[in-house]
């Protein structure tokens, strides 16, 4: 069994235990449609780990999936092993295609998703502090989050992720509304989370970005994984048919 | 019956005036239906969140229940607080029927249905709205709750404040389990009744400027509270 594999043979420091992640058998099934079909994951949390795939392929949906946002129809998910725990959630964390801000201040945003993981005082006042100031946010602060601009909310729910010191962060397509100067510093704040320790799973359109942070790429297209492969070898020479035309733009249903 | 202008004139006059027996009246007015108010909302907006978040068999009923008792005649409710306090009924002991705590028990009662229903409504559609952010997080239904009922914080106000409105302006309740007494359980609505009746059109008209003035300032509450969650995009 693939889950029974144990954690020194990964060759990667897990300090949280939650790798590998495996996924068997993965279906997610609604209005009759098999939105997820049938699909195997592992992950070991060394890679950065980049979806590419058409709109609706199910990309968005794995990723609820994993992070336990639905639950699956078929299948399962298991973390080093086990189901997901809250050491599971404690240790993950997810910035949404479509950011989802509370009714607050911008440091209230950052304040609550700290607060709820349980981190206090002293230290969350200063995680509120270093997650402002490293999506330049801090003359924002007081604002209600709902009127930031489109890129300054994207902005915000990553520096939200990002303040919890997740081990594994799943992003979904976090600089889809961003200008290209933003979608840099974004990026490096992805870079950033990785140094920290973050493993990252990238749901992205953007190519280039892709090519700048993937080492293995999976390509999804109508709920399945079509492809799983280093991300050099995606680039240079895919091998589905389905990747191909993706690569070349050309429009497939 | 005295002369319209005139009975006009005699009620600007005790309003000016603060005409003692005029304004203890609006004085226990405002304690028994900001007292039912106060524990409605302190039960119901907890209530409402609950059935917000909460999935159980039979939610549906209880949500139908629920909306169809914001439409319970206030005589109804009276008629069933009698029976639970008089004398012969289960609370008889504690000899609260015709004082003033009777009817913040029946206002309570009237408005609780109300608070509890509007609060649901909001803070379900903000539920959904939240749901991915709470699941990721890992927040539990405390503090799902706990958040939805401070975001939704300027529309939970609007239901404190119908509530408020149909507390003040109602006569049957308060009429059956306070009795309206003289100097013990008159309120506005029951005292313009009586003295309407007895031909006092003076005082029935001063304590329905009264009423009138409550339902204007409770508007503009409204008002201002939609106006400032929208500029901050609170709303
Ligand atoms: N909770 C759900 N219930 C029912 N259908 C869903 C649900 N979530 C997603 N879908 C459907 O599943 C399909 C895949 O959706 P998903 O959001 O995963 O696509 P995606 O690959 O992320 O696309 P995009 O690139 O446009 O973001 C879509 O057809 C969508 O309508
Ligand atoms: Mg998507």
């Amino acid at each position: 069994m693939l889950d029974a594999a144990p954690q020194h043979r990964l060759g990667s420091v897990d300090r949280a235990g939650i790798f590998p992640l495996v996924a068997e058998g993965l279906v997610f099934e609604a209005g009759g449609r098999r939105l997820v079909d049938g699909l195997d994951l592992r992950l070991d949390g060394a890679e950065r780990v980049v979806i590419l795939g058409p709109n609706g392929a199910g990309k968005s949906l794995l990723l609820k999936l994993l992070d336990g946002l639905v639950a699956p129809s078929a299948g399962r998910i298991a973390w080093n092993g086990r189901p997901a725990d809250m050491a599971v959630r404690a240790a993950t964390a997810m910035v949404f295609q479509r950011p989802v801000l509370l009714r607050r201040s911008v440091a209230a945003n950052l304040d609550h998703a700290l607060a709820a993981r349980g981190i206090n005082g002293v230290e969350r006042r200063q995680r509120v502090g270093d997650a402002l100031a490293m999506a330049r946010l801090s003359p924002l602060a007081a604002q209600p989050a709902r009127l930031l601009s489109g890129g300054e909310q994207q902005r915000l729910a990553l520096a939200r992720a990002l303040a919890l010191q997740p081990r594994l962060l799943f992003l979904d397509e976090p600089t889809a509304s961003l200008d290209p100067a933003s979608t840099l510093a974004v990026e490096g704040l992805i870079e950033a989370a990785r140094h920290a320790g973050a493993a990252t799973v990238l749901v992205t359109h953007d190519r280039g970005q892709a090519r700048r942070h993937a080492d293995r790429i999976l390509f999804m297209q109508s709920g399945r994984v079509v492809e799983d492969t280093p991300a050099d070898a995606f680039f240079d020479r895919p091998r589905s048919a389905a990747g191909r035309a993706y690569l070349e733009g050309r429009i497939f249903v | 019956m005295q002369d319209l202008g005139q009975a006009f004139a005699t009620a600007w006059a005790m309003l000016t005036g603060f005409d003692p027996a005029l304004w203890s009246v609006v004085l226990l007015s405002l304690k028994v239906s900001l007292g039912a108010v106060a524990i409605a909302s302190a039960l119901g907006i907890p209530l409402g969140a609950m059935l917000a978040v909460a999935r159980f068999p039979g939610r549906g009923g209880v949500l139908v229940l629920l909306n169809a008792m914001m439409g319970l005649p206030p005589v109804v409710i009276g008629l069933l607080v009698y029976l639970l306090l008089s004398a012969s009924g289960p609370f008889g002991v504690l000899h609260l029927l015709y004082t003033p705590t009777a009817m913040v028990v029946a206002q309570t009662l009237l408005v609780l249905p109300i608070v509890a229903a509007l609060s649901r409504q909001v803070i379900e559609d903000l539920a959904l709205e939240y749901a991915d952010y709470f699941r990721s997080l890992g927040l539990g239904r405390a503090g799902a709750v706990a958040t939805l009922i401070y975001d939704a914080r300027f529309s939970l106000t609007t239901a404190v404040l119908a509530g408020f409105g149909r507390a003040i302006a109602e006569v049957g309740a308060v009429m059956i389990v306070g009795g309206n007494i003289d100097r013990v359980t008159r309120v506005m609505t029951t005292t313009i009744a009586l003295e309407t009746s007895k031909g006092n059109i003076a005082l029935a008209l001063a304590l329905g400027l009264v009423l009138i003035l409550i339902a204007v300032l409770v508007n503009v509450a409204v008002m201002g509270l939609r106006a400032t969650a929208a500029r901050a995009a609170y709303a």
